[in-house]
């Protein structure tokens, strides 16, 4: 679906030399790539290859968690979101995260919206409606959800809780958006209108996903990054990797054969 | 001969079978029996009381055995007061301990620390009675409460509370001390509530960019009402009840005041201490009918928390 010949790009995250421990063991191995603006960005490969590990060195999640470091560089617009110096929290507001699985916050869903944009910003009572209105409208969850706005947000079906945490996540306005196996918990009608909302974000934000599902990756990706036992094999146009990958090892897991 | 030899058998273990079920029901209804003669017997006792107080025996102050005058009125406060400034100032340190140990402490520390608030647990109440007549007592009446007296007893909102002469022992004291006897039962609830709480929640909350008080106070907390509610009945239950460390410092004096700083009196010390003393069928009968008050508000507690331990349960079965 996604031939783009001549795409023009701008480098939004470029990763250089970057490693990742979990205590001794070595996840990530010398990680070179760049992540283009406003542009979908799939990481493939089979389980324990790093790809989700990767992501979390995004937004630095792996904080939160004792004897877990990264070293190099991951460069967003330029600045080292891995230097000591970075605010940990406005890092977060910059770029957004939606999991594997829906977590509302036990709250209602106006409040699951809301939540995030009152860390940040001071608005007005008709200034936030608009806000959760714009959120949920972008996450194409308004019109299932509007009419119930003050109910909780686990009352909702899986996959409009997933939506509304994707509403959550670009609710504070991110310009990047991590998704990480954002449609392994749903059943496929769900998992294509995650797809499509996808497609529609991109205008706004640079999204990565990861994924195992490789024909996601190739229905909903600009590029494609596979990875293997820590390593980036092979990163490229995703038409290009799935329809002439140059290694083999790539070949094999997209052909099926391997994974 | 061989088929009968069977027989015999299966006969014998049929009527086992049957033995050892009547033997354990008897054994689980053992209990049901013993808690309906306990009240039983508590209302029995109590009957003289009754009938000569009535209703009016939950709302005097009096309490004069040489009169025969009884009320129940300043151990039920004395108990209700003790044991909400002892929740007063046991949840949010209890809060804090959970937070600590789930989210922050080094893993390390983690065990040390549980380990610290269990034995906090199991010290027997008549240790807490002794160090807090012994040793917290003088120290507060020579420190705390001179100040509280200076700086608080002015104060037209809250001065009727602090006023008086320091004297170490009071309401107050036995608040406090009780609140020391609680904070391990309802730390470690909340921290094994808020263990249960899924790691990828706790992250979307951080993926947003909350801090760590946010995502406790906004997320976690409401996620786990339930069951810290639940910790925080437990804790209440085993204050209302505490008997020898309350004694201890409570002053047992039947007055009402509404200084904490004076002395009062709780239901179960007044049992403790005047029991030996109760001569006359009357005297007796009263403190017997303070015992039944008492296991009612404990009975009260003690069912909703387990009730909203119960509804946590089931939503996590979901």
């Amino acid at each position: 679906m996604s031939t783009h010949s001549a795409k023009i790009t701008t480098p939004k995250l470029i990763v250089r030399d970057l490693n990742f421990h979990y205590g001794t063991e070595r996840a990530l191995k010398d990680v070179n790539l760049t992540i283009q603006e406003k542009m979908v960005t799939a990481f493939i490969g089979p389980s324990g290859c790093g790809k989700s590990t990767l992501l979390r060195t995004f937004n630095r999640m792996y904080e939160l968690y004792p004897n877990q470091k990264a070293t190099g560089e991951v460069l967003l617009d330029g600045e080292n979101i891995l230097d000591k110096k970075q605010d940990l929290n406005m890092l977060r507001a910059k770029v957004g995260m939606v999991f594997q699985k829906p977590t509302p916050f036990p709250m209602s869903i106006y409040d699951n919206i809301a939540f995030g944009v009152k860390l940040y910003e001071r608005l007005s009572r008709y200034d936030m409606d608009e806000r959760v209105e714009w959120a949920l409208s972008k996450a194409a969850l308004w019109t299932e959800a509007k009419d119930k706005l003050k109910k909780n947000g686990t009352s909702l079906s899986g996959g409009q809780q997933q939506r509304l945490c994707i509403a959550r996540a670009i609710a504070v306005k991110p310009q990047v958006l991590l998704l990480d196996e954002p449609t392994s918990a749903l059943d496929p009608i769900s998992t294509a209108h995650i797809e499509k909302l996808i497609n529609e974000l991109k205008t706004d934000f640079t999204i990565v996903i990861v994924t195992h599902n490789m024909q996601q990756a190739a229905r909903v990706s600009d590029f494609t990054a596979y990875m293997y036992l820590g390593n980036l094999i092979e990163f490229g146009d995703t038409s290009s990797i799935f329809t002439n990958p140059k290694h083999k090892e790539t070949e094999d897991y997209i052909t099926g054969r391997f994974g | 001969m061989f088929e009968l030899v069977r027989e015999s058998r299966l006969k014998y273990q049929y009527w086992l079978d049957i033995a050892f079920r009547n033997v354990t029901r008897l054994a689980a209804f053992s209990v049901l029996i013993l808690l309906l003669a306990l009240i039983g017997s508590l209302i029995v006792a109590s009957l003289p009381s009754i009938q000569a107080f009535g209703f009016g025996f939950l709302k005097s102050p009096e309490w004069n055995p040489v009169t025969d005058e009884f009320g129940a009125l300043v151990p039920i406060v004395g108990t209700l007061v003790t044991s909400a400034i002892a929740l007063l100032i046991a949840i949010p340190i209890s809060f804090g301990i959970a937070i600590f140990l789930t989210e922050l402490s080094p893993r390390w520390l983690r065990r040390p620390l549980g380990i610290a608030i269990e034995l906090l647990a199991g010290i027997p109440s008549i240790i807490y009675g002794m160090w807090g007549l012994f040793v917290f007592a003088p120290l507060f009446a020579e420190h705390v409460q001179p100040w509280l007296i200076e700086k608080l007893g002015p104060s037209p909102l809250f001065g009727p509370l602090f006023q008086g002469i320091p004297m170490g022992v009071g309401i107050l004291t036995a608040g406090i001390i009780l609140a020391i006897m609680v904070i391990p039962f309802i730390a470690s609830v909340m921290r094994d509530v808020f263990e249960i709480v899924p790691t990828l929640l706790k992250e979307s909350a951080y993926g947003l960019g909350a801090t760590t008080w946010e995502v406790m106070w906004n997320v976690v907390l409401p996620y786990t009402k339930i069951g810290v509610v639940g910790g925080i009945m437990l804790g209440l239950g085993r204050a209302l009840g505490e008997t020898m460390a309350v004694t201890f410092v409570i002053g047992n004096a039947h007055k009402l005041s509404a200084s904490l700083l004076m002395p009062g009196n709780s239901i179960s010390s007044a049992l403790a201490n005047e029991f030996n003393e109760a001569v006359g069928g009357l005297y007796t009968s009263a403190l017997v009918e303070l015992g039944l008050i008492l296991f009612f508000i404990t009975f009260v507690v003690l069912s909703m928390a387990r009730y909203m331990l119960h509804r946590l349960a089931k939503r996590e079965g979901t």
